[in-house]
C-alpha cells in the first residue's frame, strides 16, 4: 500500500513540501491539513496585496499538489479537531508546517494600550484572513506609527498610505478597503532600531515606499558612523550598499508634493507608549552603532534623552516566534521544534520516526517564499531516506472516519476560489475574497 | 539585449535550473545566496532563450525592452550586481 503523509499547514512550507514529495515519490498519498478553510498560508493572507505578481504562485502550488492529486484538508485544527496522537495512528509519516503564528512583543510600558496592535493583525485584516476581519484599526488619527523596518513594516506602511484607488484594484478585503477610503492618516513614521546601512528592508521595498504616487518619502540627511561605514565596506551586501544609496537620495530630494508622507527614522527605539485608555504618543530615544566584542553589528541607546511623538496609532513589526504544537517536542529557547534536517528530534535527541518539519517552525521566521523550496527538499529527502524503514500507521488510510464535519476538500475550495475569481473578474480585480469563515465553509459545501 | 529579473523575485530558484549558460546568481550554495534580496542575469552572458521567463513562477522575468514602469530601474540593478560582486566567469572559477 502507498505511504501516506500527512502535512499540517498549506502555506508556502508546506506546499513545496507536498510538491517535493510528490516529485520524488510519486506514490505517496498526501493530505495537506489546514486550519483555515482556504490554502496558501501568507500567500494569501500575508502577502501585500500590491504585490500581485507574487500571487500568482498560488497557480504553481495548485499545479503541482492539488492537481497532482495532493489531497486539501480545510479547517481542519491540529490539536483541536484531531491530536498529533490521532496523526500518528493513521499516517506513515507527519509533517508540521505551521509557521511562526505568534508577533514578538516590545516589553515596553504601554504596549498593551487600544490602539497599539501587532503589525501582522493588520495585514490578516487587509488581506481578509476570516478570524481578522471584525478587529479595527482607528484611521481617523493623523499620524500612525509603523515600529521596524522589515518586509512587514514596509507593506503596512504602503497600505495607510497609498491612493485606495490603487488597492481598489487588488484583492484586498473590501472591509480593510472602506475603512483605507475613510482614513485620515497624513503621516506615517517608521522607526528603525539600527542605522541606514544596517535597515532590514530590501533595496525593492525601499525604492517602493519612495515612490509611492502622491506620497512623499522623509529621510533625514545623514552622515554613516564610522563602524557602519567599515561594515559596509569590509563585509556589506549589496543589497546594505543599495539601501544606502537609495536613502541618501531619499534624504537630498524636495519634496513630491504629495498628500500623505512617509517619515523614516533610522536610530531609533521606542522606549513607552503613552496615553489616557489609548495610544495619543510614543516615546522614543536615539541610538548609536557599535561593534560588540563578538565582532557582532548592533544598536544601543546614546544618551537619556526623549522625544516624544504625537500619534494615535502603533503597529508594531519587530519579528515572530513559533508556537508550541500539543504533544510534539519544541524547544522553548529556539522557538522551533528540535530538528536535524527537518527530522524533528526527541528529548534524547534522537529522530522521533514519522515525525518531520518544514518553514519557519523548523529553521525560525527567516528567508522569503523562494527560502521554503530548498528547505523543503531538504526534509523530503530526509523523509524520502526513511520511507525504506518506516512501519505503515496501525490505522493507515482510516483518516476519514476521523475528520470532523465542515472539512473543506479540493472540491470545496475550487468552489471558493472560482466564486471569488469571479467576481473579482467583473470588478477588474483577480479576485474578490470572501472574509468570514460562515461565508467561506457555505461556498465550500454548495 | 538581455533578460532582468525585478524585485517581484522570490528566489525559489526555477530560473537556476533551467538556464542554459548559468547565468543567473548567485547560485544556491554561493557564499551570498542567502544574504540576495533576488537573483540577477547577467547581461553579458544571457543569450536571451526565454527559458527562465517560462520557468519563474511569479513572472518576475523580462526582457529589457518590455520591462514594466515600475521595475525599471533592474536593467541597471542586473548589471550593476555582477559589476560589485563578481561576473559570472569569475564566479563560476570561483
Amino acid at each position: 500500500m502507498a505511504p501516506r503523509v500527512a502535512i499540517v499547514g498549506a502555506g508556502p512550507a508546506g506546499a513545496f513540501t507536498a510538491a517535493a514529495l510528490l516529485r520524488a515519490r510519486g506514490d505517496v498519498q498526501i493530505d495537506l491539513i489546514e486550519r483555515l478553510p482556504t490554502p496558501w498560508g501568507l500567500l494569501r493572507g500575508g502577502v501585500a496585496p500590491d504585490h500581485q505578481e507574487i500571487k500568482r504562485l498560488d497557480d504553481t502550488f495548485e499545479r503541482q499538489t492539488l492537481q497532482r492529486g495532493c489531497r486539501f484538508l480545510g479547517n481542519v485544527e491540529v490539536g483541536t479537531d484531531l491530536s498529533h496522537g490521532d496523526l500518528m495512528r493513521h499516517y506513515t509519516a507527519v509533517i508540521y508546517a505551521t509557521g511562526a503564528q505568534t508577533d514578538k512583543s516590545l516589553g515596553i510600558p504601554g504596549e498593551d494600550l487600544p490602539g497599539s496592535r501587532p503589525a501582522t493583525e493588520f495585514v490578516a485584516w487587509y488581506n481578509g484572513h476570516p478570524d481578522y476581519r471584525d478587529r479595527t484599526f482607528d484611521l481617523s488619527v493623523k499620524r500612525a506609527v509603523v515600529i521596524g523596518n522589515g518586509n512587514v513594516a514596509a507593506d503596512v506602511t504602503r497600505v495607510l498610505t497609498r491612493d485606495p484607488d490603487a488597492l481598489a484594484q487588488t484583492d484586498i478585503a473590501d472591509h480593510a478597503l472602506a475603512a483605507l477610503r475613510d482614513s485620515r492618516i497624513e503621516e506615517v513614521v517608521v522607526l528603525g532600531r539600527r542605522g541606514p546601512a544596517q535597515a532590514a528592508f530590501t533595496s525593492a521595498e525601499l525604492r517602493e515606499l519612495g515612490n509611492l504616487d502622491g506620497v512623499d518619502l522623509l529621510v533625514e540627511p545623514f552622515e554613516l558612523d564610522p563602524v557602519s561605514q567599515q561594515w559596509l565596506h569590509e563585509e556589506g551586501t549589496f543589497t546594505a550598499r543599495k539601501n544606502v544609496q537609495l536613502l541618501r537620495e531619499f534624504a537630498t530630494r524636495g519634496p513630491r508634493g504629495g498628500g500623505r508622507r512617509i517619515v523614516l527614522r533610522v536610530l531609533r527605539s521606542p522606549v513607552a507608549i503613552r496615553g489616557d485608555g489609548r495610544v495619543a504618543a510614543i516615546d522614543i530615544q536615539r541610538n548609536e552603532i557599535v561593534r560588540s566584542d563578538d565582532g557582532a553589528i548592533r544598536a544601543r541607546a546614546a544618551d537619556d534623552a526623549v522625544e516624544t511623538i504625537e500619534c494615535g496609532l502603533v503597529l508594531r513589526s519587530v519579528g515572530y516566534r513559533a508556537v508550541p504544537l500539543p504533544d510534539v517536542p519544541f524547544d522553548e529557547r529556539a522557538y522551533v521544534l528540535p530538528n536535524d534536517r527537518g527530522r524533528v528530534l526527541g528529548a534524547d535527541g534522537e529522530p522521533v520516526p514519522g515525525v518531520y518539519t518544514v518553514g519557519w517552525i523548523k529553521r525560525g521566521p527567516t528567508g522569503i517564499l523562494g527560502t521554503n523550496k530548498r528547505d523543503a527538499q531538504e526534509t523530503v529527502r530526509c523523509l524520502v531516506e526513511d520511507l525504506s524503514v518506516l512501519p505503515p500507521a496501525p490505522d493507515e488510510g482510516g483518516i476519514d472516519a476521523r475528520l470532523p464535519a465542515g472539512v473543506v476538500t479540493v472540491d470545496g475550495w475550487r468552489a471558493i476560489d472560482a466564486h471569488e475569481r469571479e467576481r473579482g473578474h467583473a470588478a477588474g480585480r483577480p479576485r474578490i475574497k470572501l472574509a468570514s469563515r460562515d461565508e467561506l465553509l457555505g461556498l465550500a459545501a454548495s | 539585449m538581455t533578460y532582468v529579473i525585478t524585485g517581484s523575485c522570490i528566489k525559489d530558484d526555477s530560473c537556476v535550473e533551467v538556464c542554459p549558460v548559468d547565468c543567473i546568481h548567485p547560485k544556491p550554495g554561493a557564499s551570498d545566496f542567502e544574504t540576495a534580496e533576488q537573483l540577477y542575469i547577467d547581461p553579458e552572458v544571457c543569450i536571451d532563450c526565454d527559458a527562465c521567463v517560462e520557468a519563474c513562477p511569479v513572472d518576475a522575468i523580462y526582457p529589457d525592452f518590455d520591462v514594466p514602469e515600475k521595475f525599471e530601474y533592474a536593467l541597471d540593478l542586473n548589471a550593476e550586481f555582477f559589476a560589485q560582486t563578481g561576473s559570472t566567469v569569475e564566479r563560476t572559477a570561483a
